[in-house]
């Protein structure tokens, strides 16, 4: 254990609970959780210091998950695009995963998060990765391309509500706030 | 609140700081006292969220298996609170006050009056307590059966013989707190119910289609973010490729059916309606043995001679054996049936719990609705003069919560056994034997629905049963505790995951409404037993009245005149006919906001599609203009 030193600050502690949905407890594990990723020797300045990409994919919440290297690109903040994530960019994700955190926040960061070309929009692209993703990454646990011809097109029917082939932001948003399930399967928690 | 980064907030929170020097004294304090009251709230609710019960079990369940089941771990958990909560109403407004009067703590003493206007022989009660030398086993049988010594303890009705207690001055209504405890109880449960399900009911609502989620709801909302087992997260993935590839087809199904001819159609119909009637005929069977076992027991159980302790124990537990076995077999055969009915998988699905549901909850009716017969059946003159049979019945409410509490205990049992008899056998043997058909036989699925609806059998009955009770919500609490344990470790180790996944939201739903049929259901034998069934005069609080209802007309007639005519008022005709109107109006005023409301939301769409064609018909003449 890292003993008395690698303790958040106090004003620190309470400057992120002002602007995150998380709580305090969420907070200090939170803080626990990253140390424990980083080398024993920069555990001191957690806060300033930013853990590689292949560190954070080791957490079992992200080992299992097929949006992990989505995940981890839109929410770091890194200026030289390797996706390394600093202590803030990890609050930040954990707050809209969290279970407190509004259902537009969870949405707009799920929007980004299934756009993968990062164009704004989800177009047919999109959802045929994304669908991808969800089945596994196999040669057999892909749907052929009659079915998923089938399937892209029942889902723009249902979303896509001005008809120009894809889904924009505030039409994902729509079509997410009337699924049941969608504020109960996008958490997560330490 | 809007999707910003921590570091965007901190800019924009540092610029509300800045300007709130230039607002006024009011405005400033209006905006830290708000900050300071959402500080308390997120600290009470941290607070609270440590007396949340098994939350560090549940989330390591939704961590491996997803939302799916551990919705089922949570309902359960609701239970356990919802029974406890029960427990501490009976027992702090009935047994407690009964206690304290009947041992004369605290200056207490009670009044047992002998009833007026009754025959002598309907009064006469003798309990056949344990007198003199008894061997050990009648201990075992008596608790097991409720009979013996449990038979005048606070378990039971019978202990209640109390007609009003007084604690120093005050007069404490037995009877009235009796009925209104009763009625307390079953208020608490609907309102609780009703508030957990109102989430889930709105969604179901609104969604016109299809209750087993659209497209979008399936590949947007489909990946369980939580699970952190790789193993899981395969199943996972097998699990949704097989659910969007089942729905796929069942898409092109849809079609074929619609293309469907004539003649295909009249066979169709003939084979369902002949198929129903098939299942109307088990289900008649069922309620048929349930009955002779439930009359064959009263008679033999009665039958004091019969001294061999397994054969009583057998006799006396024999209608809980056949609800079971019912319960087992008659969902097997409908699952059976449902293949031939060419039904699409998911409402084959839903026609089989629907199905289920009803034959676990109708069981208990049958049971009840034999023990009445039994009860109520009347051949001398002398017996129709006390509305009951006094000789076999004198305390008839013990009786019935007698039989309430073997299910009970029964049911207990049952789940015990299978778990330790059946599961960890069959695990070892899967694990140890790798001979063909064991293999092909595999582990058992976690089948939730199945779970569920023995959650809910055993909430029925306690429900039922509290009435002739009282303290069987806490043998209750108790029961669901024990089982929660029993299920985690039995699903770690002995069971394989569905292949059929399973939704949190549709399954929340799917339970709480089950929950409320069993609770609505359980309304109609406690109407019955209360309103229409006439009370024993030889024990109970109620003895002094004609049915235990009556007491709260008595209780009525003791107001001052002007309340008491405001209550004729209220329950009279001249008040509830147009009560009922004025709510019709209401309703059909409210369906035609809602229609006029779904057409608008129409006509937006139209608009919007148009819009959009617009746009690009424009976007288009200007490139064109540009070149």
């Amino acid at each position: 254990m890292g003993g008395s030193a690698s303790l958040l600050p106090r004003e620190a502690l309470g400057e992120y609970q002002e602007l995150t949905f998380l709580s305090k407890q969420e907070i200090l594990l939170a803080y626990k959780r990253f140390s424990e990723l980083l080398p024993k020797e920069e555990r001191e300045n957690a806060c300033s210091v930013r853990v590689p990409k292949s560190q954070i994919l080791k957490l079992p919440e992200l080992r299992a998950n097929p949006f992990q290297h989505r995940i981890c690109h839109v929410f770091s903040t890194s200026d030289n695009g390797d996706d390394s994530m600093s202590f803030e960019d990890f609050l930040d994700m954990l707050s809209v995963f969290s279970d407190s955190a509004i259902l537009e926040v969870k949405s707009h960061y799920a929007f980004r998060i299934f756009d993968f070309d990062d164009d704004g929009i989800l177009d047919r692209k999109d959802l045929e990765k994304l669908v991808n993703c969800l089945t596994g990454q196999g040669e057999d646990s892909q749907l052929s391309n009659a079915e998923m011809e089938q399937l892209i097109q029942n889902i723009l029917e249902e979303s896509d509500i001005d008809k120009d082939g894809t889904i924009n932001l505030s039409e994902f948003q729509l079509v997410v706030s009337r699924s049941p399930d969608f504020a109960s399967s996008f958490k997560i928690v330490l | 609140e809007h999707p910003w980064s921590i570091a965007e907030k901190r800019r924009i929170r540092d610029c509300q700081q800045a300007d709130i020097k230039y607002l006024s004294g009011w405005k400033q304090w209006k905006r830290t006292s708000s900050k300071s009251l959402k500080k308390v709230l997120s600290e009470v609710k941290e607070l609270s969220s440590y007396l949340e019960l098994w939350r560090h079990d549940i989330h390591s369940i939704e961590g491996k298996f997803g939302t799916g089941i551990q919705s089922y771990f949570s309902f359960l958990r609701f239970l356990v609170l919802l029974t406890f909560v029960i427990f501490i109403l009976m027992f702090s407004f009935l047994t407690l006050p009964s206690i304290i009067a009947k041992y004369g703590i605290f200056n207490s003493s009670f009044a047992e009056s002998p009833p007026k206007n009754t025959e002598l022989h309907c009064t006469v009660y003798t309990p056949s307590g344990n007198q003199g030398l008894v061997y050990f086993y009648t201990y075992l049988k008596d608790l097991l059966s409720g009979t013996g010594f449990l038979e005048m303890t606070s378990l039971f009705y019978g202990y209640y013989t109390i007609d009003a207690a007084w604690f120093s001055i005050l007069r404490y209504n037995l009877p009235l707190a009796y009925l209104l405890a009763t009625f307390a109880y079953l208020a608490l449960s609907l309102l609780w119910i009703i508030k957990r399900s109102v989430e889930g009911f709105k969604q179901n609502l609104v969604h016109h289609e299809d209750q087993f989620q659209s497209y979008c709801n399936k590949v947007f909302a489909g990946w369980d973010f939580c699970i952190t087992d790789p193993n899981a997260a395969r199943l996972k993935h097998r699990s949704l490729q097989y659910e969007l590839q089942t729905d796929l087809e069942e898409e092109r199904l849809k079609r074929k059916i619609a293309d469907r001819t004539m003649k295909e159609k009249l066979r169709i119909y003939s084979l369902r309606i002949f198929i129903n009637i098939i299942v109307i005929a088990v289900l008649s069977g069922c309620f048929y043995s349930i009955y002779r076992a439930t009359v064959f027991s009263q008679e033999n159980s009665n039958d004091v001679g019969n001294k061999n302790f397994q054969a009583n124990l057998f006799v006396q537990y024999l209608p809980s054996v056949v609800i079971t076995l019912a319960n087992f077999i008659a969902p097997q055969i409908f699952s059976f049936l449902i293949t031939f009915e060419d039904y699409s998988p998911a409402f084959e699905i839903r026609l089989t719990l629907m199905r289920c549901v009803f034959v676990r909850l109708a069981n208990i009716g049958v049971l009840l609705f034999s023990l009445w017969s039994q009860i109520s059946h009347c051949t001398t003159d002398k017996c129709k003069a006390c509305g009951y049979n006094y000789e076999l019945y004198p305390c008839w409410e013990s009786e019935v919560g007698r039989e309430m509490y073997k299910l009970m205990i029964f049911d207990f049992i049952i789940i015990l056994a299978v778990t330790l008899f059946v599961d960890f056998p069959r695990k070892l043997l899967v694990t140890h034997c790798s001979c063909k058909p064991v293999q092909w036989c595999g582990l058992q699925e976690f089948g939730i629905s199945d779970n569920v609806l023995e959650i809910i059998y055993g909430q029925t009955i306690c429900w039922i049963g509290t009435f002739f009770s009282p303290l069987l919500p806490a043998i209750a609490t108790i029961k669901y505790f024990i089982i929660f344990y029993i299920k985690k470790i039995s699903l770690i180790h002995t069971r394989k995951p569905a292949a059929r996944p399973i939704r949190a939201s549709s399954s929340n739903f799917f339970f709480l409404v089950v929950l409320l049929i069993g609770l609505v259901l359980a309304f109609v034998p406690l109407g019955i037993s209360i309103a229409h069934i006439p009370s024993s005069k030889a024990c109970g609080p109620f003895r002094s009245f004609n049915t235990s209802w009556a007491v709260v007309p008595a209780t009525v007639l003791g107001f001052p005149t002007g309340l008491q005519q405001v209550l004729h008022a209220i329950a009279s005709e001249a008040f509830a006919v147009p009560f009922f109107m004025v709510i019709c109006l209401i309703m059909v005023y409210l369906i035609a906001l809602a229609g006029a409301h779904k057409r608008v939301v129409e006509q937006l769409r139209e608009q919007l599609a148009l819009e959009s064609r617009d746009k690009l018909f424009l976007i288009r003449k200007i490139t064109e203009a540009q070149r």
